[in-house]
């Protein structure tokens, strides 16, 4: 009658699916940040002419429109991989957030689609693209169309100034920063389009609210960029990233006591106008189903969710240019890049591998302040319409206004005495480290008080 | 808009900064404390159904070998899920069998108030709770072989226990030869008319008639059916 029981095992990921888990989170931000690497700096006019004329070819001789041809496709191939880049750090940075909020909320989260659910984006992806792509019947089918493609275009527009090292940016525009801001507000015009041309209430009001947050929130956020601006005395990312230095004390944050202020600010601005909790009012889903997002679906959608995520990186990239010191690698200075370059048309190995130290600094900067802002969304809960503009008209615009005056007279100040600015950033240096000790202490008190521990084996 | 104090000011800045602080740490800490989920159903450390508590109310299980054949449990159910049918040994008359002791796992809502009255504890809950089927008809649990039945307990008087299997081993071994894709039973149910020559004479032939009859052109007939067919069949 009975049956021998069936000998019981935990399933384990298979080992080939761990393998290719592994070799495919390794090769593909090296493929990613390698063609970036290679294809910025030869995309600049001067290093292609040096690059084809190493490769044998006579470029002076080329015709003009060889030359424009030829350098419009090295320029093309450059987009193509920074938008490549962007659709996958969006893909991945939803995995991430996924399997750090499961985290704080003590549960696993992904963990099948390859291991720790690694694969999880890809699936997510293709199950969107093969939805029905819906048009509602009453919409205004032309705008409705049109709609995502403002949104990726200002997403996919901020890659052409952000910068990712040392030479490594598309082009170093003089007013970068401000192109920056300029793009972006295209993402405004998408999610008002889309919520007018849904014809659906919540739709419409999900894109009213957008349009009242994220312009109220480019008034602070402007004003607040406009401290770093005044610091560097120029517009362009590379300029700002170069008139700071290489350690924390030089950094824009601490040299300046407003710039810390207004470093708050422009995070703060910064989450409202990516919509990220605690300001995602335009699509709260327990108020109005997804807002400006209710009625598409499939490709439509896919796009929404791609820039939302994609901006996790451009937010992080800007802050990290304007208040931490960008690419500056610990222990160079601008001269020894200059030096690295080398007497022939082409810059040696050294200069490329400052070049990747200077990549890999800006990244593990940005993935810092990157997991900032998954952080913060997974600790606060939405915060009601009244309280998001309360915030930005009666705390954070006369704040920027004071820290904006204020660096203007701290400016006067340390042009008398430069010594002021060393100072103030070794003493907010020394402060912000004793802080963050004391909050990991008060963490380290959190877990021993619930009567846990450690513990990182289940991730 | 009330005005606001310099001290409602301040203090909403200083609410701020505290509730960053103290919300920050604490998922902080969550992040890198073990996950408290258990991974349903296959990175258990063992069987969920092993890591229950032992008094779990999971599918009902009958040992056949002490089942005295007494209908209490039947009786007990609030919801009719269970339907014993006893019948005569056409072999030896003295000796009473059970040719059919079905239990409706899909109706069952678990209440335990059949195995309370089960005077040798042969009915019992078992942990297991895992019987997807893509037919529920596949849920009804048949104790009993409709073709040979089982005779009943004779209970031993002196006997200071009831020698009963494992607990659960009796469903395990239902539930591990069953495909979850298996077909169900056609007819089941209601039971198929049976032949009327080795029926007793019913008790309620009027009643059993227009169920019978009403089965056929309706679906929503069979809930009746079982009720109507319940005193046909009993013989005591």
């Amino acid at each position: 009658m009975s049956v021998p029981a069936i000998p019981y095992a935990p399933k384990r990921t298979a080992k080939s699916v761990v393998l290719l888990t592994l070799a495919v989170g390794f090769i593909l931000p090296v493929a990613l940040f390698g063609a970036i690497l290679v294809l910025s700096p030869l995309t600049k006019p001067a290093m292609f002419e040096a690059l084809v004329n190493q490769l044998g070819g006579n470029y002076a001789a080329w015709s003009p429109t060889a030359k424009a041809g030829a350098y419009a496709g090295a320029a093309a191939l450059l987009g193509f991989m920074l938008l490549n880049f962007g659709a996958i750090i969006s893909g991945t940075t939803v995995w991430w957030e996924m399997r750090v909020s499961s985290r704080m909320q003590s549960r696993i989260g992904y963990n099948r689609v390859g291991a720790g659910g690694f694969f999880q984006w890809i699936a997510d992806a293709v199950k969107l693209l093969l939805k029905e792509d819906l048009v509602p019947a009453e919409a205004d089918q032309l705008l409705f169309r049109a709609a995502p493609y403002f949104v990726l275009v200002g997403f996919a527009l901020t890659f052409v100034a952000l910068p990712f090292g040392e030479s490594i940016i598309a082009a170093d525009l003089n007013v970068g920063i401000f192109y920056m801001i300029s793009v972006t507000a295209l993402v405004v015009v998408g999610i008002m389009l889309a919520g007018w041309s849904s014809n659906s209430k919540w739709a419409l009001f999900g894109g009213m609210r957008s349009a009242a947050q994220v312009i109220s929130y480019e008034i602070p956020a402007g004003i607040a960029i406009m401290v770093p601006i005044l610091m560097a005395g120029t517009l362009s990312m590379q300029g700002i990233i170069r008139a700071q230095g290489p350690w924390p004390w030089q950094w824009f944050v601490f040299t300046n006591p407003f710039a810390f202020v207004a470093f708050i600010i422009f995070f703060i601005a910064q989450l409202a106008e990516g919509n990220r909790t605690p300001f995602d009012l335009p699509e709260a889903d327990s108020e109005l189903v997804a807002g400006y997002l209710s009625e598409y679906s499939s490709f439509r959608f896919a796009l929404y969710f791609l820039v939302e995520f994609g901006n996790l990186w451009v937010m992080a990239a800007v802050a990290v240019t304007l208040f931490f010191g960008g690419w500056q690698v610990p222990g160079t200075t601008l001269q020894t890049f200059q030096d690295a370059i080398g007497p022939g048309p082409l810059p040696g190995a050294a200069w490329w591998g400052l070049q990747l130290a200077s990549l890999v600094v800006f990244v593990v900067k940005t993935l810092v302040v990157l997991n900032v802002i998954v952080w913060i969304r997974w600790t606060l809960p939405r915060i009601r319409v009244d309280q998001m503009m309360t915030l930005c008209w009666k705390y954070l615009v006369p704040f920027a206004f004071v820290s904006f005056v204020a660096t203007l007279l701290w400016m006067i100040v340390v042009a008398r005495y430069p010594v002021a600015a060393t100072v103030t950033g070794g003493v907010l240096t020394a402060v912000f480290a004793v802080v963050l000790a004391v909050f990991l202490r008060q963490t380290k008190a959190n877990i021993t008080a619930a009567g846990d521990r450690v513990d990182l084996t289940h991730w | 808009m009330a005005t606001t104090t310099v001290r409602e000011y301040t203090g909403a800045i200083k609410d701020t900064v505290v509730s960053f602080w103290h919300g920050l740490s604490i998922t902080l800490s969550h992040l890198v404390r073990r996950p408290m989920t258990v991974q349903y159903p296959d990175r258990t450390p063992m069987h969920v159904r092993d890591m229950l508590p032992p008094r779990y109310r999971g599918f009902l299980e009958v040992d056949a070998a002490i089942c005295t054949g007494c209908q209490a449990c039947e009786r007990a159910c609030p919801i009719g899920c269970i339907q014993i049918t006893l019948e005569k040994d056409p072999a030896n008359p003295k000796q009473r069998v059970v040719t059919q002791f079905d239990i409706d796992e899909a109706k069952c809502m678990f209440c335990g108030l059949c195995v309370e009255p089960c005077p040798t504890g042969s009915i019992q809950h078992t942990r297991e709770f895992e019987a997807s089927q893509s037919d529920i008809r596949n849920l009804v649990f048949r104790w009993a072989d409709p073709a040979t039945g089982f005779p009943v307990y004779k209970v031993d008087k002196t006997a200071e226990y009831y020698p009963r299997v494992e607990l659960g081993s009796l469903v395990r071994a239902k539930l591990e030869t069953r495909a979850w894709d298996a077909p169900g039973p056609k007819f089941f149910p209601p039971e198929p008319p049976r032949p009327p020559e080795e029926k007793k004479p019913a008790a309620k032939p009027a009643a059993a008639a227009p169920a019978a009859a009403a089965a056929a052109p309706a679906p929503t007939a069979p809930a009746a059916a079982p009720a109507a067919d319940k005193p046909t069949t009993e013989t005591k």
